[in-house]
């Protein structure tokens, strides 16, 4: 790595136009960000008598409280409450599951185990969307419309965080289980003990893609919730928009998008290092 | 591939299986099963009885010209997301592995837009190209373009395209600049030494050499233009005008949940289910020859 460049590129004229380059690609992908975030801190008429101004204005206190605490249908606030605890539920939910499925099925020999692999490889890669109805039909058969449960279940019913601890355990060195079993530790113990600690980096990794996953959902989250007080900010802010020829409360719906961005964009920044690992993981 | 020490009980682990088992039983396979049932019924306009049509629901879909409509819009609009969210990121990794010092810093800078869903992406190009209020609908006015994407069925595309690609790039980027870096540097030099010019070693060596990122990330923006473009869509066009933004997926909620034509819409997920099989073991068939690589 070190030298990388060496003799192939030199300063001069190409290097500059390779900055160049990537600071237009840059601007491009913050320029919407950037709009959003000036619509959110200036008043509706500055919005509704184009051209926007492209500077940020003095309203940013005012949009942002009146989002948060009364917003269109219901509170911005409230909305990102119900959408932390989806993500959370999702995430946290199927990495327990699932860690100890493959425990089970990585170090244990039990009847059904190759039947139990081969069904959670069917469930890889076949997204919600493409069964939607009937599980929706579940979904409201167990009185689960308008509830967390609703949100959160029918979106770990898959294995593939089960597929990704198993290829993990399956490079644990044998001796480890070994030492274990030959001091007497019960299964649980060798489980919470040595395996749980050692998969931390892989648990965070997952945890910044599956919280990402659950966040940013949308079909499911406007089919299960007709309440608004239990709307997720992703699928609320498209509530937000009236119906017939009204104008849009343009400020308060990019204040509700940028509050909508922020928790994602926090994780995706602070735990960079893993969601990549997780992210080329996951894809393996 | 077998783990030789392993831990003796029976019950231990059905106990650690069964939270799994019973969460995807309930919201996977029997709802993939009923889909699959569903798919060869017609109800009746009351929703009382089921009427049996065998394959009538699936022999409908391949004649109705809405569906092979959607069909070729959901070619047209994954390809051009595809092309264009790779060129992009292509372009953008190639720039950044240029650079001795700093590629980290624009790593930083391109990635996050990966967090934004895709849904807020819809919002947030919906509100550029607003036809009222939108910043670049006034300026294309001031050049005499007449922007309006609910009317022209050819800007409500384009227009759908841009806002799916644009947070797609981050995460083509990111593969992108891994595949580069991996690429060893004294091959590159080797024909520097022998006088190529940078667009000849591109042409000829690191683009051949990047070939299985390339194709693994074919793969996935396919299944993402497919699937989870739904919230762009639905926020920007809700696939108008006349049907001209109506990708597959987005028929399937329009058709179950709008239209309630429950037959119609489970024939139509378990195609999109034989598109998903295919697309999946093509993926699984290249990531085993990767290893040879």
């Amino acid at each position: 790595m070190a030298d990388r460049g060496g003799m192939v590129e030199s300063r001069g004229f190409g290097y500059w136009l390779t900055h160049l380059g990537l600071i237009v690609g840059v601007l491009f992908i913050f320029f919407p960000i950037w709009l959003a975030f000036v619509a959110s801190t200036v008043e509706q008429q500055q919005i509704v008598h184009p051209p926007m101004p492209l500077l940020p204005g003095d309203k940013l206190i005012d949009n942002y409280a009146r989002a948060l605490s009364s917003g269109v249908n219901a509170p911005v606030g409230r909305m990102l409450l119900n959408s932390a605890i989806m993500a959370l539920g999702i995430a946290l939910g199927k990495i327990a599951i699932s860690l100890i499925s493959a425990f089970a099925i990585v170090y244990f020999r039990f009847p059904g185990r190759k039947v139990f692999f081969w069904l959670i490889f069917l469930t890889l890669m076949l997204p919600v969307e493409v069964r939607i109805v009937p599980t929706y039909e579940v979904a409201a058969s167990f009185g689960l419309l308008n509830s967390y449960g609703g949100l959160i279940f029918p979106l770990i019913a898959s294995a593939t965080a089960t597929f990704l601890f198993r290829q993990f355990f399956m490079t644990v060195p044998d001796e480890l289980a070994e030492a274990a079993r030959v001091d007497g530790a019960r299964p649980m113990r060798f489980f919470l003990d040595i395996l749980l600690p050692m998969s931390r980096t892989n648990i965070a990794a997952l945890f910044v893609i599956l919280f990402i996953y659950g966040w940013n959902q949308y079909l499911w989250p406007l089919l299960i919730t007709t309440d608004p007080e239990m709307n997720t900010i992703v699928m609320g802010i498209k509530q937000m928009f009236p119906s017939g020829d009204d104008t849009a409360d343009w400020p308060v719906i990019m204040a509700a998008s940028i509050l909508a961005m922020l928790p994602p964009i926090a994780v995706v920044i602070g735990m960079q290092q893993f969601f990549i690992r997780g992210l080329v993981d996951s894809e393996k | 591939m077998e783990k030789r020490v392993t831990f003796r009980g029976i019950w231990l682990p059905i106990l650690l299986v069964l939270p799994q088992i019973v969460i995807t039983a309930v919201f996977f396979f029997y709802p993939a099963g009923k889909a699959i049932w569903q798919s060869l019924f017609i109800p009746d306009p009351f929703g009382l009885s089921m009427q049996y049509v065998g394959l009538g629901n699936f022999e409908y879909l391949l004649t109705d010209p809405y569906y092979r409509g959607a069909f070729a819009t959901t070619a047209i609009f994954s390809g051009l997301v595809t092309l264009v969210s790779m060129g992009c990121a292509l372009f953008l990794a190639v720039l950044a592995d240029r650079l001795i010092k700093g590629s980290g810093t624009y790593r930083t800078l391109l990635i996050w837009p990966y967090a934004v869903a895709p849904a807020v992406a819809g919002v947030l190009w919906l509100f550029m190209f607003n036809t009222r209020v939108g910043v670049v609908t006034w300026y294309l006015g001031q050049l005499g373009y007449d922007w309006n994407h609910v009317l022209n069925p050819h800007e409500a595309m384009g227009l759908v395209v841009i806002a799916s690609s644009w947070g797609r790039v981050s995460y083509n980027f990111l593969f992108f600049l891994a595949g580069l870096q991996a690429i060893p540097r004294s091959v590159v030099e080797a024909a520097a030494i022998d006088g190529a010019r940078f667009w000849t070693r591109f042409r000829t060596i690191v683009f051949p050499l990047l070939s299985p990122t390339t194709f693994f990330l074919l793969v996935v923006n396919i299944v993402y233009a497919f699937f989870e473009t739904f919230g762009v869509i639905h926020t920007i066009t809700s696939g108008g005008p006349q049907q001209a933004t109506t990708i597959l997926v987005y028929k399937v909620y329009s058709d179950g949940f709008v239209g309630q034509d429950l037959g119609s819409s489970a024939a139509q997920s378990v195609i999109l289910l034989i598109l998903v099989s295919i697309l999946t073991v093509i993926q699984f068939r290249y990531i085993e020859r990767r290893v040879h690589y």
